[in-house]
């Protein structure tokens, strides 16, 4: 399809081109994919060219989206096909997405803890605002700076290694192979990552966010800060409600979900070339930034209803 | 003639089928085409490079549905077989041109995956499984190797392997002897024809085989049945002496390679 589409223009002049794309909107948005609309020369008009961008977008969030409600159709329909060989390869994910990342996130809760929780303890004991540390901490390390930092570190960290595996073996027809053995390659390759990114998402933003309040109280105390661990744990516990362990639960869950689907639709779901690989990878990571900010913001907009 | 002789219903039969392009996705490579494959006979599909060889194969093997017109497998139309005609599909085993192992994992976990997969086998129970294939296929001695320590003629062995595991009804090859030396070219054109007459480690039941090929020579046999591909066309050419007789250019090219083992 994407061939056809392309085989249309080839050889009519630049204008001509973009004359057609913009007649037949609709057809194209039914035959072209988003390499097709990239592939065409970039228009002069900064209208167009924001318009080529976001349709772009769009037909990404599309993909996405299509591709997300895929795998979750497989995640549930085929739960019991192949157990021997799917929970072995889960547990390889869950390993890879959240206890081999352990050391690292316990050096970034050290240093959230001392860069950005300890500096505002200490700012706060020191104009007296001691009162609002608790809401402070909760709403900037628990609410957002937890599950966003997790979610940049696990999708550079894993995201980019899960595009750049599913593409190459894209690319050498290692998918096809496994449909030639009756595999369902959304099954074998993208359930295993979905649920080792949604896993390893969770538990490391506890352990962040854990480390990282602990680490804070460290560096209050080094800065002789007049707070005992009651006090500052108690300020803490105050601030927390019910409403922020079910949306952090849910934020890092949709986190860790739609890293895997970014990461795994730009490695499988279109046809590659080697030389495609590096350049989906980087891809893959602007978008999965730009998803998980999106989502961040519709968790805001939860937290303020909530709140009203 | 083959001692196992094709019995009447066909195991795959393409009705003016146009073959579309898998990777990349494009206009039709092949259009018409009519080919009626009966069980126990042996094909060899010749052609130039980018005719279409490996599209037809991967669409043989229910890969890809037809563009247009109607391929039955087993009797059965592809479009029709869904998820519920998987154990069709899995009568047909495919063998890519360059093995396509998974890099992650050794020889033996490559050709027990199938295997594992369908019938929800642990590793252990997998590898008991397999042993008398690894054996007969002289694999054993790298059944923990790498794919990426290993030469294309093991490789492309183990994909044989791969393919065989579950036993299928029909085989097909992807250029089998390209790019391999001497020795496994000789091994792979006796290995096809043991399974084509009926493998012992198969029950002796002979196997449907289609091969692909850009060199015509090391497939002389009077009981195959030959095929060639040329400008986007199947072209049925039946046994070798029809072939031998064709003035066909594309055929006298495909003939005029170096002498290559027969059997």
């Amino acid at each position: 399809m994407e061939l056809a589409a392309k085989n249309r223009f080839d050889g009519a002049p630049i204008a001509s081109r973009m004359g057609e794309v913009q007649k037949d909107l609709a057809k194209l948005f039914e035959h072209a994919n988003v390499d097709f609309l990239r592939s065409i020369p970039q228009p002069k008009s900064f209208t167009d060219y924001l318009g080529r961008k976001l349709f772009l977008f769009l037909l990404s969030l599309q993909g996405i989206g299509a591709f997300a409600l895929i795998t979750l159709g497989v995640l549930l329909r085929k739960r019991q096909v192949a157990v021997k060989v799917m929970q072995p390869r889960i547990r390889q994910e869950i390993r890879r997405s959240g206890v081999d990342l352990l050391p690292m996130f316990i050096l970034m809760a050290l240093g959230l803890g001392f860069l950005v929780v300890g500096q505002t303890v200490a700012a706060l004991a020191k104009v007296g605002a001691i009162n609002y540390l608790g809401s402070t901490m909760v709403i900037v390390v628990v609410r957002e700076l937890g599950p966003l930092l997790t979610a940049m570190l696990l999708l550079a960290r894993v995201g980019t290694a899960h595009v750049i595996e599913l593409g190459t073996a894209r690319a050498l027809g290692e998918v096809e192979v496994l449909e030639t053995m009756g595999i369902d390659p959304v099954h074998y390759l993208i359930v295993p990552r979905v649920i080792g990114m949604m896993a390893g998402m969770f538990s490391l933003t506890v352990y962040l966010i854990i480390g990282s309040l602990l680490a804070g109280y460290l560096c209050a105390f080094i800065q002789d800060v007049p707070l005992t661990p009651g006090d500052y744990f108690k300020e803490l516990a105050r601030a927390l409600s019910g409403l922020d362990f079910v949306l952090l639960g849910l934020k890092t869950v949709i986190f860790g979900f739609f890293i895997a689907i970014v990461a795994c639709y730009h490695g499988l779901a279109q046809p590659l070339r080697l030389e495609d690989v590096s350049r989906v990878a980087i891809r893959a990571v602007t978008q999965g930034v730009v998803v998980c900010v999106l989502i961040d913001l519709l968790f805001i907009v939860v937290y303020l209803l909530a709140l009203a | 003639m083959n001692s196992a002789a094709p019995t009447n219903s066909p195991a795959m039969l393409m009705q003016e089928v146009q073959v579309g392009s898998l990777r990349p996705a494009g206009p039709p490579v092949l259009s018409g085409v009519n080919w009626s494959v009966a069980s126990g006979e042996f094909w060899v599909v010749a052609g130039l490079a980018q005719t279409g060889k490996t599209d037809l194969l991967m669409l043989a093997g229910g890969l890809v549905p037809p563009l247009t017109g109607s391929y039955r497998l087993f009797g059965r139309d592809l479009r029709e077989l869904g998820e519920a005609g998987l154990a069709e599909r899995l009568q047909v085993a495919f063998v890519p041109d360059h093995g396509q192992m998974f890099s992650q994992l050794t020889i033996a976990e490559n050709i027990a995956l199938p295997l594992r997969y369908q019938r929800n086998l642990d590793a252990e129970e997998a590898v008991r499984e397999i042993l008398g294939l690894l054996e007969m296929l002289e694999l054993l001695p790298f059944a923990g190797a790498w794919p990426a320590s290993l030469s294309r003629d093991w490789l492309k062995r183990a994909a044989l392997a791969r393919a065989l595991v579950l036993r299928p009804r029909v085989l097909l090859c992807d250029h089998p002897l390209g790019g391999l030396g001497i020795r496994h070219r000789r091994w792979w054109l006796q290995f096809l024809d043991q399974l084509w007459h009926g493998h012992e480690y198969f029950g002796g039941t002979p196997m449907t085989v289609v091969v692909t090929t850009a060199e015509l020579a090391p497939w002389q046999h009077a009981g195959r049945r030959f095929a060639l591909l040329r400008d986007g066309q199947f072209l049925p050419l039946g046994a070798w002496s029809e072939v031998i007789q064709s003035a066909d250019p594309t055929l006298g090219e495909l003939l005029t390679q170096a002498p290559q083992p027969t059997l």
